[in-house]
């Protein structure tokens, strides 16, 4: 029983993987184009964003992932994502990538804007341009400063795939709750916590790995 | 001909005026230093020389070009960014990039503006302006394993690097303890005396007099007085430079 509940789980922990890839795939780069938008000098670029990530930040995710896969159907009775499981997979991530991109863009702000006006002037009397500025002095020292606070939200990101199942995508929650009703036993479900902490335990060690390497300066 | 001309430069911030005309000229390979108190409009003067600031009238014209005219605003960033290659510019918290060794501070920005990109000569060029300024054992080190007169040497080195026709100072030394302050100073006096042409803003008074071979008071935005550097400083004319420097002397 041990090993079927195993292989059921590592199959729904695939599942629960391929949401988390996808949404830091899409949801970085998203991020650091939406910190340029709220960044904007241009009130009609930046409020507008500002405002965007004021709703997506202070409502719950779980509302989100409802809002995004029923919304269109009932408001305007569009049917964008079918009915079959990979349309509630596609939902999702879209749902989770536009949460975590808006909470990814806070970081990059708040990263962008500590470093000091000082090191950008250097860069222009140097006769640099503004694009070269950013990819040869800014970027490496906003990187540093953000790791921390981008692990943070990506080891959150690990648990919070498992809010999928409340539009019922497959995820590793869902497979272990199925022992439920199928052979009338709970441990399986509680089982699942060791693939979520095996799992951040390994990321943990990862962006350990990466603050050191960037140790070298300060 | 000079090699800078500076006419009568004007600098708003949010309604105040920082700067109400400046002007003066400087011949090549002369150092001029700037001294007077804070808030009289010195760094203003310095940022708006290397188009930090944008003045609101005025005209600034090196060797004879007309690099800026307030009348016609130059909004190309490529344009920008060739004016101010006449400028270098060493700041007072010295900015250096933290990322990049000694070596690659000095050498970042001509690998990278470089027309004819010559590696090499960049590299040697970059080590011989390191040695020049005693760091020929720092050239590895990172910023933060550097003193604080190590750092603005290498900040030196690296506005040298660019060959720049004019070589501005923002208090280079305010940043340091006395200690430090010695060894830049003397590195800047060995340019002066190898006819760099330099813009120093300082409060070094004993330094701005012996370094330089003219001096500017500015006072409230304005030149008040301006000459011979030793003469200007051991024999002020004006009533307020002298109250200046008798302050700085008590």
């Amino acid at each position: 029983m041990f090993w079927t509940v195993t292989l059921s789980l590592l199959e729904g922990f695939l599942g629960t993987i391929k949401l988390f890839v996808l949404t830091l795939l899409f949801s970085l780069p998203l991020g650091l184009l939406i910190s340029f938008g709220s960044m904007s000098k241009t009130a009609v670029i930046k409020y507008p964003i500002r405002f965007i990530i004021w709703i997506i930040r202070g409502t719950p995710l779980m509302l989100q992932l409802l809002i995004i896969y029923y919304g269109p159907g009932i408001f305007l009775g569009l049917n964008v994502w079918g009915s079959n499981t990979s349309g509630r997979f596609l939902a999702a991530l879209v749902a989770f990538v536009i949460n975590y991109a808006c909470y990814f863009s806070e970081i990059y702000r708040g990263g962008i804007q500590s470093i000091p006006v000082g090191q950008y002037e250097a860069g222009q009397v140097l006769g640099m341009s503004k694009s070269q500025i950013f990819r040869k002095i800014i970027l490496l020292q906003v990187i540093k400063r953000i790791v921390p606070p981008i692990s943070n939200e990506v080891i959150t990101l690990v648990k919070d795939t498992s809010l999928a199942r409340v539009i019922a995508v497959y995820e590793i929650i869902w497979n272990g709750q199925a022992f439920i009703k199928s052979s009338g036993i709970i441990w399986p479900l509680f089982y699942t916590g060791a693939f979520y902490l095996i799992f951040s335990g390994l990321l943990t060690l990862l962006f350990g790995y990466i603050e050191k390497k960037l140790s070298y300066f300060r | 001909m000079p090699i800078l001309e500076v006419k009568n430069i004007k600098k708003s911030f949010d309604n105040t005026e920082i700067l109400k005309g400046i002007s003066f000229d400087l011949e090549e390979g002369q150092t001029i230093s700037i001294i007077g108190s804070s808030g009289s409009g010195k760094t203003t003067l310095l940022r708006c020389l290397n188009f930090l600031e944008t003045p609101d009238e005025g005209t600034i014209t090196v060797r004879g070009e007309k690099l800026f005219d307030a009348s016609t605003p130059i909004t190309d960033p490529e344009a920008l960014r060739k004016n101010r290659l006449h400028f270098g510019l060493v700041f007072q918290q010295f900015n250096l990039f933290p990322q990049y060794t000694a070596l690659e501070n000095v050498t970042l920005a001509p690998l990278m503006t470089a027309e004819a990109k010559n590696k090499e000569w960049i590299m040697e060029n970059g080590r011989s302006l390191l040695n020049q300024m005693g760091l020929s054992d720092r050239m590895d080190n990172y910023p933060h394993q550097l003193s604080g007169g190590q750092q603005q040497r290498v900040a030196i080195a690296r506005a040298l690097a660019l060959k720049p026709d004019i070589l501005c100072f923002d208090e280079p030394t305010s940043a340091l303890d006395p200690e430090l302050t010695g060894e830049v100073l003397r590195v800047i006096k060995r340019l002066a005396e190898r006819h760099t042409t330099m813009i120093i803003v300082t409060h070094e008074m004993t330094f701005a007099r012996d370094v330089a071979d003219e001096a500017i008071f500015m006072d409230d935005g304005i030149i008040l007085e301006k000459g011979p550097a030793k003469e200007l400083i051991n024999n002020p004319k004006e009533e307020r430079t002298k109250q200046f420097l008798s302050r700085l002397n008590s």
